[in-house]
């Protein structure tokens, strides 16, 4: 019975006809293959272009960490907002953020609870992206208060007492912000962590250095996937799978409360909560096929990362991006339905006001540019679906920015009106985010695993003991 | 490593196929073993049943995490703006589970999630960095693609020579070795 040792076979034998499935791994690789082809990419030398893309990731993240000081030594009028549109490029800059992180955490919570196994090809680059994302996201918030330390110390964001003995405030949707999003990074760490534990164990028994065994060693715990660990391993992974969809469900909803609470025209709306978060999701996927489409082909991962998972998420992007576009136009139902001047006013000069650039911009990216994936076609050619996800991610954008500019710069009062302008250190520390973004995930590929090779395996005919691939005799 | 010959830990048996470990690991539980475990690349699926687990108690942590942060959450909010420092704002009451709620609700959940991650460490006794399976060379293997099989030798059934011709013979290990503590 025992099968004869065939150490580093190119490919397993072939499974019977009736028995093949299209398969989450391309080719029939085995097992080895998988921790070769997903272990490699770290433990070689980086390739030629990671220098360059780290050299001007990394310039990005020191702009904006110099803008940053010069805002804080400064002051915030060093950014051109002012009255009466007092958030701007800040604001949209987390909301824009923060909604990339979401993919991360559908992927690798919702697809999980879903059963939807070719999340797991997916789902480590994607965590790692949410919190790098997070991080991003955090930081215009913070720095927007200007006087930083006012706001992180004890009365603003932290719940303890100010000068004056007075508390935060809990009726402002404002602090369940700081709340949500801090919870939200620190789950998605945890999340992020438990699933790399195994991969950094598979890592820590293949380094040739005593420095990488040792780092690798510390930080997989002594992890020596015993059944009786994977045990309580599987159902804690399934605890935070169940506990981190609640709450990416809740973030972007307590984010859109931000404005939903408020009584501006424009943000007053009950329909911001689900608009917001199939909005996060659709900009959360634009990103992962930003990211993933150039990783897979540079780090020759086509058979794990396979043609048909860029098109599923095509599929995705065309069902959320069909929700962001039946919102944006329930909102103009609303503004008219609901007979308020003002609402409909703040529509009207949404699409024909002076920010109507922004406007159309927002509505060729987010309500067009999904419809092309209804063309199978146009899903599996990997070029089009890369060129698209850029678009979404310039549309989410624009959509953050024509709810925040647009609804604050002309409100109930035309005496207050104005015309909000980028100075370049908004436009810089924004791109410079972008640098901090990267700098992080192309650490990320240098260090650690971009796949998870545990979970990868996992879903392999090769790992189900009922199957021929996986050494079942069968009956005969 | 052989030169301070100890007691032995165990017989670490190594398979080369899921199936194969699967068989094993029904064959171990129905001799009758209680300190073994299976060492396997990802969870094989059926595998606590196939060695006779009780289901993972991890549950339990999340669940006093959640309902401590949904209590801190809305007691802190409740001392904070009801009773330390009572603030008028906007009319609004001074305190309701309504507005204390969303803060609650995450409180809820970042505190499962560390009750769930500690639990599941605390469960598995974690982290634990000495292990006598890291001497073997082979075990490195346990992360790859290939399934062991470990018989401590502090196990009552364990016998030497018995549970070597066990493993080789019943369970159709591929090679058997002693792994000293």
């Amino acid at each position: 019975m025992a099968n004869p040792a065939k150490p580093a076979a190119v490919r397993a034998p072939e499974p019977p006809a009736e028995l093949v499935r299209e398969p989450l791994v391309l080719n029939n690789r085995p097992l080895g293959w998988i921790t070769d082809a997903i272990a490699g990419v770290c433990e070689k030398p980086m390739p030629v272009w990671w220098w360059p893309a780290f050299i001007v990731s990394f310039g990005g993240m020191v702009t904006m960490f110099s803008l940053i000081a010069y805002l804080v030594s400064t002051g915030v009028g060093v950014w051109g907002l002012n009255q009466p549109a007092d958030w701007a490029w800040d604001i949209t800059n987390f909301v824009f953020w923060i909604g990339i992180g979401h993919a991360g955490t559908l992927i690798s919570a919702v697809l999980f609870l879903l059963r939807q196994k070719w999340r797991t090809s997916v789902n480590r680059a994607a965590e790692a992206m949410t919190i790098f994302a997070v991080a991003c996201a955090g930081i215009f918030p913070v720095f927007h208060t200007g006087r930083v330390w006012f706001a992180l110390l004890p009365g603003y964001l932290f719940p303890a007492p100010n000068a004056n003995e007075i508390w935060p405030q809990f009726r402002s949707p404002l602090l369940w912000d700081v709340f949500a999003v801090s919870t939200y990074g620190t789950v998605s760490l945890l999340f992020w962590y438990v699933g790399l534990i195994p991969d950094l164990a598979t890592l820590r028994d293949r380094a040739k250095g005593w420095l990488r065994r040792f780092l690798y060693g510390i930080f997989s715990l002594g992890w020596t996937g015993s059944n009786r660990h994977w045990s309580n391993y599987e159902k804690a992974y399934l605890l935070l799978a169940g506990l981190s969809t609640p709450l990416v469900l809740s973030v972007h909803s307590i984010v859109s409360f931000d404005f939903a609470v408020s009584v501006v025209p424009g943000w007053h709306t009950t329909i911001f909560p689900p608009y917001f978060v199939a909005g996060a999701i659709f900009s959360g996927f634009g990103m992962v096929l930003t990211l993933l489409i150039p990783l897979r082909s540079l780090f020759k991962l086509e058979d794990v990362i396979t043609l048909r998972h860029v098109e599923l998420m095509c599929k995705v992007l065309l069902a959320t991006g069909s929700i962001v576009g039946y919102a944006y136009g329930m909102e103009f139902f609303i503004a008219w339905y609901g007979g308020s001047p003002y609402e409909l006013y703040a529509f009207k000069n949404r699409a024909f006001g002076p920010y109507w650039w922004s406007y159309w911009a927002m509505i060729s990216c987010n309500v067009i540019s999904p419809h092309f994936f209804w063309f199978k076609k146009l899903r599996t050619s990997v070029v089009f679906v890369w060129i698209v996800s850029i678009f979404v991610n310039i549309g989410m954008w624009f959509e953050r920015f024509v709810i925040i500019v647009t609804s604050l710069h002309r409100d109930y009062l035309p005496s207050s009106w104005g015309y909000f302008t980028p100075s370049w250190v908004d436009v810089m520390t924004f791109v410079g985010s972008f640098g901090l973004f990267m700098t992080l995930f192309l650490l990320f590929i240098r260090f650690l695993p971009v796949i998870a090779i545990s979970e990868v395996k996992g879903v392999t005919p090769q790992a189900d003991p009922h199957h021929p691939l996986g050494g079942a005799k069968g009956h005969h | 490593m052989s030169s301070n010959r100890s007691k032995p830990h165990g017989l670490l048996a190594e398979f080369h196929t899921a199936a194969d470990i699967f068989e094993a690991a029904i064959r171990c539980r129905d001799a009758g073993f209680t300190k073994w475990d299976v060492y396997t690349p990802f969870p094989i699926h059926g595998m606590d049943e196939a060695m006779g687990l009780r289901k993972s108690p991890v549950g339990w942590f999340t669940f006093c995490g959640g309902f401590t942060g949904f209590f801190t959450g809305m007691t802190m909010i409740w001392y904070m703006n009801k009773f330390d420092y009572p603030l008028v704002v906007g009319g609004k009451p001074l305190f309701t589970p309504l507005f204390a709620f969303p803060v609650s609700y995450e409180m809820t959940i970042l505190l499962s999630a560390f009750g769930t991650l500690f639990g599941m460490f605390f469960l598995n006794k974690l982290p634990r960095f000495h292990n006598p399976l890291f001497k073997n060379e082979r075990f490195k293997k346990s992360t790859d693609d290939r399934f062991f099989i470990c018989i401590e030798a502090a196990d009552p059934k364990f016998g030497l020579e018995a549970t070597r011709a066990f493993l080789t013979e019943k369970c159709h290990a591929s090679v058997v070795e002693l792994v000293e503590d």
